[in-house]
């Protein structure tokens, strides 16, 4: 348990970290952590740390594992399931396979092609974007391991239920058909050795931190606003835990926009520490990574609008749901 | 030889565009460069990860922004 502990503490939480910050706020920046502007300097320095240390660390160690987990690998496995373990299968295999937005096209083709069931292929696009390992233990780092855990179980149980209700809808008839005619070419799968397992792995960790360091910058920066700035009666007014449509504003809030989910990790969390529910911060969280005006624009191309718009209705309805739940529950786990 | 680079347009296809290019530069090798960007026809080739790279109507990467040293050492073979 110690050892537990000081892992959750150390590692995760970098409290010596914390310190660190707060010693170069108070002894050379001179400025006071009660007062607004060293609160946010420190806020701000500590967060923005922080994240990019655990971000190269779990991308790393992720894309490691991930290296494992190629789409066709995938896809061969996924093959040999159906019905609900094909679904299950489909989300977890969804949190394992990296892919970007753009991806998400050749990817569902070469699985609706390869007769994979569309449900199927849905609950790995859920799954996908959601449950991201890295993006887990950076909630754990924040805000505890029972929140991360029982985000896990809630986001594959969210893609789970959306893929099958498109699967029981019977919506195959909604893919554009040349998705359905199109020849699977089983390109070869070169063994990869560990070199090349560690070089693809430094790259991922470069290649993410080019493209998300502006989103962290930003997130924190709204972070370390709302910490110190924004007072804590308006953020009350419109998102506070007893207004009940506090869950519907930050997940319809969330749903256009498009940050990578280290940039909302420090939002949601400055936003509970202004008492906001847990469940509203997350929903807002889940909201903008699960949903993407990019990926739905491309989805657009393979599926005709109504299963696009069946699609994202399912996922906003159930990060709604899941939004209510954590803040009738969230007690449990804070 | 005939160099394709399949993507729907995101940034991490036009960086291996851009990577595909200055390789053609330095090594002086002769290839016309495609880009394509359509759905049907990137999925013709069995790919499922875009970025993906194309020579000659082999596959020879996808899902990945090969560094540039990397595509020299695939066009002088």
């Amino acid at each position: 348990m110690v050892i537990f502990d000081w892992i959750n503490s150390q590692l995760l939480r970098m409290e010596w970290l914390y310190e660190l910050v707060r010693l170069l706020v108070e002894n050379v920046f001179g400025l006071s952590m009660q007062e607004r502007l060293g609160g946010s300097v420190h806020f701000f320095i500590y967060d923005v740390i922080k994240i990019f240390i655990l971000l190269s660390v779990l991308i790393f160690g992720i894309s490691y594992i991930q290296s494992y987990f190629p789409p066709e690998r995938t896809r061969k496995i996924l093959g040999r399931f159906d019905g609900l373990s094909a679904n299950i299968l489909g989300a977890l295999l969804g949190t394992v396979t990296p892919f970007c937005s753009c991806s998400s096209i050749p990817l569902f083709i070469g699985f609706t092609g390869a007769g994979l069931p569309i449900g199927v292929t849905f609950s790995f696009l859920i799954s996908s974007p959601l449950v991201d390992l890295a993006s887990v233990i950076l909630l754990a780092s924040i805000f505890n391991w029972q929140i991360a855990i029982a985000y896990v179980v809630v986001g594959l149980i969210l893609a789970v239920i959306g893929g099958s209700i498109i699967s029981k809808a019977k919506m195959e008839k909604y893919v554009e058909p040349f998705v359905f005619s199109n020849k699977i070419m089983d390109i070869e799968q070169e063994e990869l050795t560990t070199a090349d397992r560690v070089e693809f792995s430094k790259n991922q960790v470069l290649d993410i931190i080019k493209r998300v360091w502006i989103y962290i910058l930003i997130g924190v920066g709204i972070g370390a606003a709302i910490h110190n700035w924004i007072p804590e009666n308006i953020i009350s007014a419109v998102l506070g835990q007893d207004k009940w449509y506090s869950v519907i504003i930050a997940t319809l809030a969330g749903v256009p926009m498009y940050a990578d989910i280290f940039g909302t990790l420090p939002i949601a969390e400055a936003l509970v520490l202004k008492g906001v529910g847990l469940g509203t911060a997350l929903s807002f969280m889940m909201g903008v990574t699960a949903l993407s005006l990019p990926s739905m624009i491309m989805l657009k191309k393979v599926v005709k609008t109504k299963l696009l718009v069946v699609f994202g209705g399912l996922v906003t309805v159930g990060i709604i749901i899941i939004g209510y739940s954590f803040n009738a529950f969230g007690y449990l786990f804070l | 030889m005939i160099i394709k680079v399949l993507g729907p347009g995101c940034k991490k296809c036009k960086m291996l565009l851009e990577h595909v290019n200055e390789a053609i530069e330095k090594t002086g090798v002769e290839a016309e460069v495609i880009k394509v960007e359509d759905m049907a026809e990137i999925v013709r080739y069995g790919v499922m990860l875009t970025p993906a790279l194309v020579i000659d109507e082999v596959v020879v990467s996808s899902g990945k922004i090969l560094m540039t040293k990397d595509i020299v050492k695939l066009i002088q073979k």
